[in-house]
């Protein structure tokens, strides 16, 4: 009786191992799942989180923050840092300076709550690696998204004039409004060559691109 | 042709074309190792060095030679150096009795398996003394399993071969192989009409050779998650190179046996084409269809305990083997008993 057991057990030991072997070679036989890193990269998943960026505004080509400062209060860990300049012919602050403290940064996502103009969101850079702390401890937000508008300016070359007019449009116009005024009491060989330029360009938004420089006058 | 047959140029045809043949195979078959791990993981393997990784063992080659061989202090030196030679030399000496084809056999002895057991019985030694040379613990414990298990296994694969030389009545492996010539049914593995457990035999054969390489699933000598590197644990560089080169050296000796033995060696399956460089063809595919298994059953079962390995030798293969071995005696000399008393 016993060696009837055994005989059993062996036979369906052996069968097993033929099982495992199927299987493998069952396995073996598909494609294969890996991604060949440095080669290839899988695309991150939408509610992946990154650092925090700013975004690039596909109409303006720029940023949408107007350096409200919201999400500097929104932060718990205090990282973030924010400074705005008015720029002339716009109507909000732009952000000048976004300096991001990622060695403190908890990726907890309040700031992209907080903002109200939807300028920040989480990027999809998971290559983060430096020599240098400074590279992650002040993260410079502007300094990417400038490298970021180039890279989309050369991809998408008409919106990336169409913008650039626009906003030289806008920043003529609004030299312009302000420049009437100033007419009488400036010096003409100040004020004159700036409304002859600005009007032209007013009046062609397709115009090539010009130096926003009259503005300082 | 008769240039061949002076003897020096004989030995040394013998030493450069076994000695490349061995290395080029332990080479390449880490290569299929881990390309065969990687297919059967579904991962690509080593793919950088080269096309498709085709450069991975020169690469792995120049690491292992740069490298220093170090002889820990304390240790026995003399025997630390020489284990990896003692490991290495076993597997080139068998392959000297191996018949590729019937023409293409180093030195034809007539007594070529007993010369096959007998060295192949060294490489258990030279695990024990480098094992025991290394003045490590792990080394050592792991030298004691490869001891047991060697004994365990070696008394199943004996009695097997007994069995097959009832069948076959001679030692010479040629001639083994001559006895097998017409067809995929006259191999020993199918002579089921001379011992209904022919298969059984087979299979038995097969688990011993794997037992006795010391592959997966009884790789107790190289126990990485338990016993560091096993044996090997104190041998950098090219020491550590020449029992790995070793272990491949000895599959492909197991590998070549069991196809002489049991799937008719160089003759061919279907009966024709079995002549020449024909025979060394298909010598060849029936010896790496044989290694590819080897490697499929790696990455297919985890390693046994080794109470488990033990049971497995004296509780089941042994009383099977034993079993065959009385059945194929009676199954042969009954008839004879017959006709004498009836």
């Amino acid at each position: 009786m016993s060696l009837l057991t055994a005989l059993r057990d062996t036979y369906s030991g052996f069968k097993s191992l033929l099982t495992g072997l199927r299987i493998t070679a069952r396995e073996a036989s598909k494609p294969s799942i890996t991604v060949q890193y440095p080669h290839e990269t899988l695309k991150m998943p939408e509610r992946f989180r990154g650092h925090v960026k700013l975004v690039l505004d596909p109409v303006t080509g720029k940023s949408r923050c107007t350096s409200c400062n919201l999400c500097v209060r929104a932060c718990p860990s205090d990282c973030i840092t924010v400074e705005g300049i008015k720029r002339e012919g716009e109507k909000k602050k732009s952000v000048s300076e976004y300096t991001l403290d990622f060695t403190t940064c908890s990726l907890c996502g309040s700031c992209v709550e907080a903002c109200p103009s939807d300028a920040i969101e989480y990027s999809k850079d998971y290559n983060v690696v430096s020599l240098h702390r400074e590279d992650f401890s002040r993260m410079d937000l502007v300094k990417k998204l400038e490298a970021e508008a180039k890279v989309w300016a050369e991809k998408n070359p008409e919106a990336a004039a169409a913008a650039a007019a626009a906003s030289a449009a806008a920043m003529a116009a609004a030299a312009a409004a302000p420049a009437k005024p100033a007419v009488a009491p400036a010096p003409a060989s100040a004020a004159t060559p700036t409304p002859t330029s600005t009007p032209a360009a007013a009046a062609n938004p397709v115009a090539p691109v010009r130096s926003p420089e009259p503005k300082t006058t | 042709m008769s240039f061949l047959q002076i003897e020096p140029v004989r030995i040394l045809l013998y030493l450069v074309g076994i000695c490349a043949f061995v290395g080029a195979n332990a080479a390449y078959l880490v290569l299929a190792e881990r390309k065969g791990a990687g297919r059967i993981q579904r991962r690509p393997g080593p793919n950088e060095a080269g096309f498709g990784g085709i450069l991975q063992p020169v690469a792995d080659g120049i690491k292992l030679l740069a490298k220093q061989v170090m002889v820990p202090p304390g240790t026995d030196a003399l025997l630390f150096r020489a284990a990896p030679l003692m490991v290495m030399a076993p597997p080139l000496m068998c392959l000297a009795m191996i018949p590729f084809s019937d023409s293409i056999v180093a030195r034809h002895l007539n007594v070529g398996l007993l010369f096959v057991f007998s060295f192949g019985s060294i490489n258990v030694m030279a695990l024990m003394l480098g094992g025991w040379a290394s003045r490590n613990k792990f080394a050592i414990i792991s030298s004691a399993r490869v001891v047991s298990q060697n004994v365990a296994y070696e008394i199943p694969m004996l009695l097997v071969v007994i069995t097959l030389l009832m069948v076959t009545g001679t030692m010479d492996l040629n001639e083994i192989i001559h006895q097998q010539g017409g067809g995929i049914w006259h191999w020993n593995l199918f002579k089921v009409w001379v011992n209904p457990l022919m298969p059984v035999t087979f299979v038995i054969f097969f688990i011993c050779m794997l037992a006795e390489t010391n592959r997966a699933p009884f790789d107790m000598a190289e126990a990485e998650s338990e016993l560091v590197a096993g044996a090997f644990t104190e041998y950098g560089g090219m020491g550590f190179g020449v029992f790995f080169m070793a272990e491949y050296a000895n599959i492909v000796v197991g590998c070549s046996l069991a196809t002489v033995l049991f799937l008719g060696g160089w003759q061919s399956p279907i009966g024709v084409l079995s002549g020449g460089l024909w025979g060394a063809g298909w010598f060849l595919l029936k010896l790496y269809g044989l290694i590819f298994t080897v490697i499929w059953i790696r990455w297919t079962f985890p390693r046994t305990q080794f109470y488990s390995l033990l049971n497995l030798s004296w509780k089941i293969l042994i009383p099977i083997s034993l079993f065959t071995l009385l059945l194929t005696g009676a199954m042969m000399k009954l008839p004879v008993v017959y006709h004498q008393f009836f």
